[in-house]
Order: C-alpha cells, then sequence, then structure tokens
C-alpha cells in the first residue's frame, strides 16, 4: 500500500517548477500543478479531452528540444491514452518526462476504481512501449530517488508515483484553455524567441 | 477516369506546407498519405511522429504550437472517427489544427465496412467546428491546399483538408 499524500508528491520532486514547461491531464493531476505553480505561464492544464496529455507532452518536447517537459497524468487519464506510450517511446525524446499521480481510482466522477487497483501494472506497460527510462514509487522516502530519476536518467522516462486516495491540492484553476494557451504561448516566445 | 498520380500530388501538398513552416507530420498510416510521410521523413527539416491513433496527433500539434511551432494530422477518414473529443481542444482552445484526411468510403467505394465512418465524416468535423475544405477534382488541390494552410496557421483554425475518392480513385477489391 503506498503511503505518500499526493499533495506532498510534487513539491517534494519538483523544487524548482519553473525549469519546466507542464502539460498535465483532467481533475486531480491539474488541481496539483496548478497548485505548484500557481497556475504558471509555463504550464497548460486541462480540464477535457481525456487521455491526450502524454501526446501534448510529446508535442511540446518534440517542438521545444532544449527545455525539459512534464507531462503529469493520473491513472485514468494515462490509461485513456495508454497508446501514446509507444508514440513516445518511438521518437524517443530525451527531453520529456511523464509523471503518473495513480490514486487507483476515477475520483473526480466518485471514487470509482481503476484498472490500476486491479490488476494493471503500468511500469510493466510503461516498459513494453519501450520507455527507456521506468521508475515507481509508493513511499514518501522515495522522494529523493524520484527527483533524481527526473533530473538524472535518460528519457524519456516515466514515473509511476501511487499514492494514497487522499484529494488532490485544492487549487482553483482558470479553466478558460483559449486565455491560458495564449498565456503559455507569450511567455514561452518572450523567454525563447528563437524557438 | 484515370486516378492522378499521387506522388505529383503528394509534392505540391508537401512543398506547400514546408514553405509554410509545418515541420511535424504526424500521422497513422493509409495509402493515400503514403509520399507525403515519405517525404517528410527524407526532408531535412520536417520530422514524422507515428501514432497509434489519430487523436493524439490533435494533441501532439496542439503541444507543438504552444511553443510555436507548426503540425498536421495525416490520417485516413476512419481515423476522424476517433478524434472528436480531442477536437474540443480546437473549438475550446481555438488552437490552430490542419488535419489531412484521405477519404475511404465514398464515392466508388466497394468495402461494406468503410461506408459508416466515411459517410459520416464531414457531419463530425463540422459538429466540433472543423472548417471542411474538399477536394474532388486535381484542378483545385492546389488553391484548395493554400485555403487550409491560411485558414489553420493564419486565421487560427481547425481545418480538414478532405481528399474525396472522386479526386484519390477507389481502392480496387
Amino acid at each position: 500500500m503506498s503511503t505518500i499524500n499526493r499533495r506532498e508528491l510534487l513539491p517534494n520532486l519538483l523544487p524548482n517548477p519553473d525549469d519546466f514547461l507542464i502539460v498535465s491531464g483532467l481533475a486531480g493531476a491539474s488541481k496539483d500543478t496548478a497548485g505548484l505553480t500557481d497556475d504558471g505561464s509555463n504550464l497548460f492544464t486541462m480540464a477535457g479531452a481525456m487521455g491526450s496529455t502524454v501526446s501534448m507532452g510529446l508535442g511540446v518536447a518534440l517542438s521545444a528540444p532544449s527545455q525539459h517537459v512534464l507531462a503529469v497524468a493520473g491513472d485514468g487519464e494515462l490509461m485513456m491514452g495508454i497508446g501514446s506510450l509507444a508514440t513516445v517511446a518511438s521518437m524517443m525524446p530525451d527531453n520529456l518526462t511523464i509523471i503518473c499521480i495513480d490514486n487507483g481510482m476515477h475520483a473526480e466522477t466518485g471514487g470509482q476504481l481503476g484498472h490500476t487497483s486491479r490488476r494493471t501494472n503500468l511500469a510493466i506497460m510503461a516498459e513494453g512501449a519501450g520507455i527507456p527510462s521506468v521508475l515507481e514509487i509508493d513511499l514518501p522516502d522515495q522522494f529523493a530517488e524520484a527527483a533524481n530519476f527526473i533530473t538524472g536518467q535518460p528519457g524519456p522516462r516515466f514515473l509511476w508515483a501511487r499514492v494514497t486516495t487522499e484529494p488532490p491540492t485544492a487549487y482553483k484553476r482558470d479553466f478558460d484553455l483559449a486565455a491560458r494557451r495564449q498565456i503559455f504561448r507569450t511567455a514561452f516566445q518572450a523567454k525563447n524567441p528563437a524557438n | 477516369m484515370k486516378a492522378p498520380d499521387r506522388e505529383v500530388w503528394s509534392k505540391l501538398v508537401f512543398d506547400k506546407l514546408v514553405n509554410a513552416n509545418v515541420s511535424l507530420f504526424s500521422y497513422v498510416p493509409d495509402f493515400g498519405n503514403t509520399d507525403i510521410i515519405k517525404m517528410a521523413d527524407e526532408h531535412n527539416e520536417t520530422r514524422t511522429v507515428l501514432l497509434t491513433s489519430e487523436e493524439e496527433g490533435i494533441a501532439v500539434c496542439a503541444g507543438a504550437d504552444l511553443v510555436g511551432q507548426r503540425g498536421v494530422v495525416c490520417m485516413q477518414s476512419s481515423g476522424v472517427g476517433n478524434c472528436p473529443n480531442y477536437l474540443s481542444l480546437v473549438k475550446g482552445g481555438r488552437f490552430p489544427m490542419l488535419m489531412i484526411v484521405t477519404m475511404r468510403g465514398d464515392y466508388g467505394e466497394e468495402n461494406h465496412w468503410q461506408y459508416p465512418m466515411g459517410q459520416a465524416v464531414i457531419p463530425i468535423l463540422e459538429a466540433m467546428g472543423v472548417l471542411v475544405i474538399q477536394v474532388d477534382r486535381e484542378d483545385e488541390l492546389e488553391h484548395a491546399t493554400e485555403a487550409a494552410i491560411s485558414a489553420a496557421y493564419t486565421g487560427g483554425q481547425g481545418v480538414a483538408l478532405v481528399l474525396s475518392q472522386k479526386f484519390l480513385g477507389a481502392k480496387a477489391f
């Protein structure tokens, strides 16, 4: 059983969130990333298009090769777009890290159990897809190892963080995706005029 | 009527996309996009992304747009059926999007299986706010490609360049 409270996860893994471009998937994953960055201009959160987070992170990573890109998704989101792990592995972007915050359930819709609470092993699926660096954690003692994994192992990386069923970060983020697109693009272009 | 030479029309479309600074060519393989993808593989300034399912390409191109780059999604018409929920990014987020759809299940189709999805392509695209630019004849292709590029990357629209079987020719069984 995991003993990681998800609200402790990202602050421990990513002490310098401004070092990354972040795409995160719907519900809890985006509450956690928005809380971490105060809905930062280096973050694009989703509240729909379920399954698309890893693919969008891949698009960012391929198009901004000098940036470290994080795709942060819950287990339900990740499973819905699971084929994208193979798409990532075929492209081998060394600047992409996928973080799955796995609470084993669909918390947003009432806590219905998901596949990872049954028989599905995401580490084996990521390895099987061809992701070269894969790490599973379920204890707070592993935070330092996981932080080093994100910055030190060859990419693309897949971090499977199994967490308890405690709620995500309480944060009201901006749901206006057209506005958030502009904010992200403008901030990125100001910092990277040549990209 | 003889179908136009695929390599010739593919080169026309590919060159226009390269001139418009499209760098990512995401795709699920189809007979109709074979040459465009081959050209994108071989060109120094473009790369291809093999997708497991077409909707991934919508998200890949949206990700590219976040950092100022341009992508396209090439797919057979059956793949349009996989895309609607991800097209929320287009209608809701005003991400520019260019889909190149090579048709099955329309003019002259012999495969029963292709008809249901083929006939639903345009209603589905329109329901998700994607502008459809259809090519039925060879002499329409050049302007249609230019119009699709302008609508997507200058006009900020979701656009599908739909190459019909009247243009491509129907696959024989």
